[in-house]
């Protein structure tokens, strides 16, 4: 296949794969670190290089409700946003989904405050987890342009009809260059048909439609809830069909999740999004000092791959569910969704171990792995439910303790910043 | 007034097809479905309705509909942001050559509550874009299919579920907020008030903006008999009230400048509208409040003297 290889950034990457697969409409609103996206599709619309309307909202919860209801017209619409933008339009994801509107929105995670941070954490694709779209979680920049082509075409096809959310790290990939290959036109227009709505929204009084009525009885809407949920399940089947005709037209392969090293691993390590390279790297590593150890990354979130997770894991005797987000009151979110998945898998390991590191883009490398690889193998079957095991590295921590300092407040006090606010 | 080049003289040339039918699960005596019912005569059937949550969220209750226009029904903020989507898609779509031009209108309903308060910034973002769009905002004063509270377009002195009438407060101490004004301030090419009483000034004024492009803005009065303590079949009655004591103006701003469209010749007294409803019933009895009355009236007297024709 020949196409155009290009350095660009996760956010370039995103907006080349709006470009790529021909929407007819995007809506913007700026957010850090989303931002390159829409300015990089509203400059392309000006210059007359991208055929698109492109329109500038005035928040995140009206840029969303104008991508879906445009979707429902049968224009192919992408958005962008992130964290506290993801959150301030979450109602409307809800919406989206119900409405049955295959937008593809690229977010890029960023920690949900108070305290406010620019960098990386999951809390905020994490928080939409249940609102119905479709979620992929890319490694690469080239996931990123990847993830949104299959977007739009599992998310069209009628046997799903469900918005997609394609998940990147900010900082960490939406400014990171990598080589990435752009998609051929010739090739998109094989792997991607033309959206077509099958009632779409036009005021045509010959084909009258009344999207969303209000349900009054729980039978009915049970019944259209069930529905988003049959639609959601079936996308992995979708996801398959579409991943094979995309490495047919393009050469890259993708599955619902991807095992590294996994074959005979004692302990697998799960992962996703872009720190899944630096897991990788540390298993390439600790292979090298013998350890059996391997990766699962996770790419599609929400239908939740159980399956594809209990078979990846099943012969692993330690799993350590690495995670990038943190629920007060939880722990991680990804860990219960991975150990219900084994729970009813034939060989369960014996120690599925849960560890949360990365937040707000703090660093993780051979040490934090050394150290989960260790705690696991200490780990015993009856210490399953322990408490999440929470990564910090002594630099940060040495730092911490000045901060606290500096602020007034003895490190361990729970408000660490009272008297630096007084 | 270029009444000559109007459709609508006497309320005998009010189309009789009737797009919002009969049968709607809406309260008996509810103006603002009679403001509804006019608004769509005049509009016609290729109109596309994008309405939130409100009473007039069960006019579509699966498997019905009360209305033969297609419509979508979307979360409580953001109906202007809906319509700039199915405008914007639908443009898209005829210029790319894919569907005929569906000459479509889009109708953004809304009652007050997410007309003045909660979605007045996606509002102001689609005036501001120059969406060309109706809105329609049944004004019934309060937030009424979740049982009559407060809003900011609760006049000064009604008793609503959030603002008691007590001994020493006279139920909402606020004045109503001046959306007319809000909504002119970003210069809309079209926006009016209208009123059920008067149904030849609503057709007129949805007829005079139908040849307009952007953003056409509409206030109704809707009388609520549930939430004001009306009765039902004085609906129309309290409606012409509000209008010939001078609290509800009918009026119309082209381009900016506002005209009124029907100047009471003889203000009636304020209390002739107040007393029709229990919502003002503690400014008469057990015993009169004259001062809230009075600068009820004090506020109408004082709007009115500062119009001119």
């Amino acid at each position: 296949m020949t196409s155009a290889k290009r350095m660009l950034t996760g956010n370039m990457a995103a907006a080349w794969g709006a470009r790529s697969s021909n929407v007819d409409y995007v809506c913007g609103y700026p957010i850090t670190p989303q931002s390159e996206i829409v300015e990089t599709l509203a400059g392309w619309v000006d210059r007359g290089e991208m055929r698109a309307k492109f329109t500038n909202f005035d928040s995140e919860h009206s840029m969303l409700a104008a991508a879906g209801a445009a979707s429902l017209t049968g224009a192919r619409t992408f958005t962008a946003t992130a964290s506290q933008g993801l959150i301030y339009g979450l109602e409307m994801l809800y919406a989206i989904a119900g409405w049955r509107a295959p937008i593809v929105l690229v977010n890029v995670s960023r920690g949900v405050g108070m305290p406010m941070i620019l960098q990386v954490e999951h809390g905020d694709v994490l928080a939409a987890r249940d609102s119905g779209f479709i979620q992929l979680h890319a490694e690469t920049c080239q996931d990123v342009i990847d993830f949104v082509m299959l977007g739009y075409r599992v998310g069209e096809d009628r046997r799903v009809m469900l918005p997609v959310i394609v998940n990147m790290d900010g900082f960490v990939l939406s400014f990171a260059r990598e080589r990435v290959e752009i998609p051929e036109a010739r090739a998109v227009s094989r792997f991607l048909p033309e959206y077509e709505h099958p009632t779409p929204l036009l005021g045509d009084p010959e084909a009258p439609v009344a999207f969303s009525p209000t349900t009054t009885d729980g039978f009915v809407y049970s019944y259209f809830k069930h529905q988003l949920h049959l639609a959601s399940i079936e996308s992995k089947k979708v996801f398959a069909e579409a991943a094979k005709d995309f490495s047919a037209a393009f050469g890259r392969e993708h599955g619902v999740v991807e095992e590294f090293m996994t074959g005979d691993a004692e302990t697998v390590f799960v992962a996703t999004n872009s720190y899944s390279s630096i897991v990788r790297s540390g298993v390439m590593a600790l292979r090298r000092e013998g350890e059996r150890v391997g990766m699962l990354r996770v790419k599609m979130l929400r239908p939740f791959p159980s399956e594809e997770v209990a078979r990846a894991l099943g012969s692993a005797r330690h799993v350590a569910v690495y995670e990038q987000n943190l629920a007060p009151g939880r722990g991680g979110i990804i860990y219960p969704e991975v150990t219900e998945a084994l729970y009813h898998s034939p060989h369960r390991p014996e120690v599925i171990q849960s560890f949360i590191g990365g937040l707000g883009g703090t660093q993780l490398g051979l040490g934090e792995m050394r150290l989960m690889l260790k705690k696991c193998k200490a780990s015993r079957a009856d210490s399953r439910l322990h408490e999440p095991v929470l990564l910090f590295r002594k630099e940060d921590s040495d730092r911490l303790a000045e901060a606290l300092r500096l602020a007034g407040t003895a490190p361990g006090t729970a408000s660490a910043v009272r008297k630096h606010a007084g | 007034m270029q009444a000559d080049q109007t459709a609508f003289r006497t309320m005998k040339d009010t189309p009789a097809r009737e797009y919002l039918v009969s049968g709607s699960p809406l309260c008996p005596g509810c103006g603002g479905e009679i403001a509804l019912k006019l608004a769509l005569k005049a509009m016609g059937e290729r109109t596309i309705v994008a309405f939130v949550p409100s009473c007039f969220g069960l006019l579509t209750l699966y498997p019905y509909s009360s209305m033969k226009n297609s419509t979508l029904f979307t979360p409580f903020a953001c109906g202007p942001a809906a319509a700039q989507g199915i405008v914007d898609g639908i443009n898209i779509r005829v210029e790319k050559g894919e569907i005929k031009d569906p000459r479509s209108k889009v109708l953004v309903l809304t009652g007050d509550g997410a007309a003045y308060d909660i979605g007045l910034q996606s509002t102001s973002g689609a005036i501001h874009r120059r969406l060309d769009f109706y809105y329609l905002c049944y004004d019934n004063e309060a937030y009424g299919n979740t049982g009559f509270q407060f809003s900011s377009a609760t006049p000064f002195a009604s008793a609503t579920s959030t603002t008691h009438a007590t001994e020493s407060t006279p139920g909402n101490p606020l004045r109503k907020k001046d959306l007319f004004e809000v909504w002119r301030a970003h210069r809309p090419p079209y926006v009016a008030t209208v009123a059920v009483s008067r149904p030849v000034d609503l057709l007129r004024k949805f007829e005079k903006a139908s040849k307009i492009r952007g953003p056409k803005l509409f206030i109704a009065l809707g009388v609520c008999p549930t939430g004001w303590g009306s009765e039902p079949r004085e609906t129309v009655r309290v409606d012409r009230l509000a209008v010939e004591t001078g609290i509800w103006p009918l009026k119309e701003a082209v381009g900016g400048r506002v005209v009124h469209t029907y100047v009471p010749r003889r203000r009636a007294p304020v209390e002739e509208y107040l007393k029709k409803q229990k919502r003002f019933q503690h400014l008469f009895s057990p015993k009169e409040n004259r001062g809230a009355v009075q600068a009820i009236q004090n506020a109408v007297d004082s709007y009115w003297e500062g119009v001119s024709e």
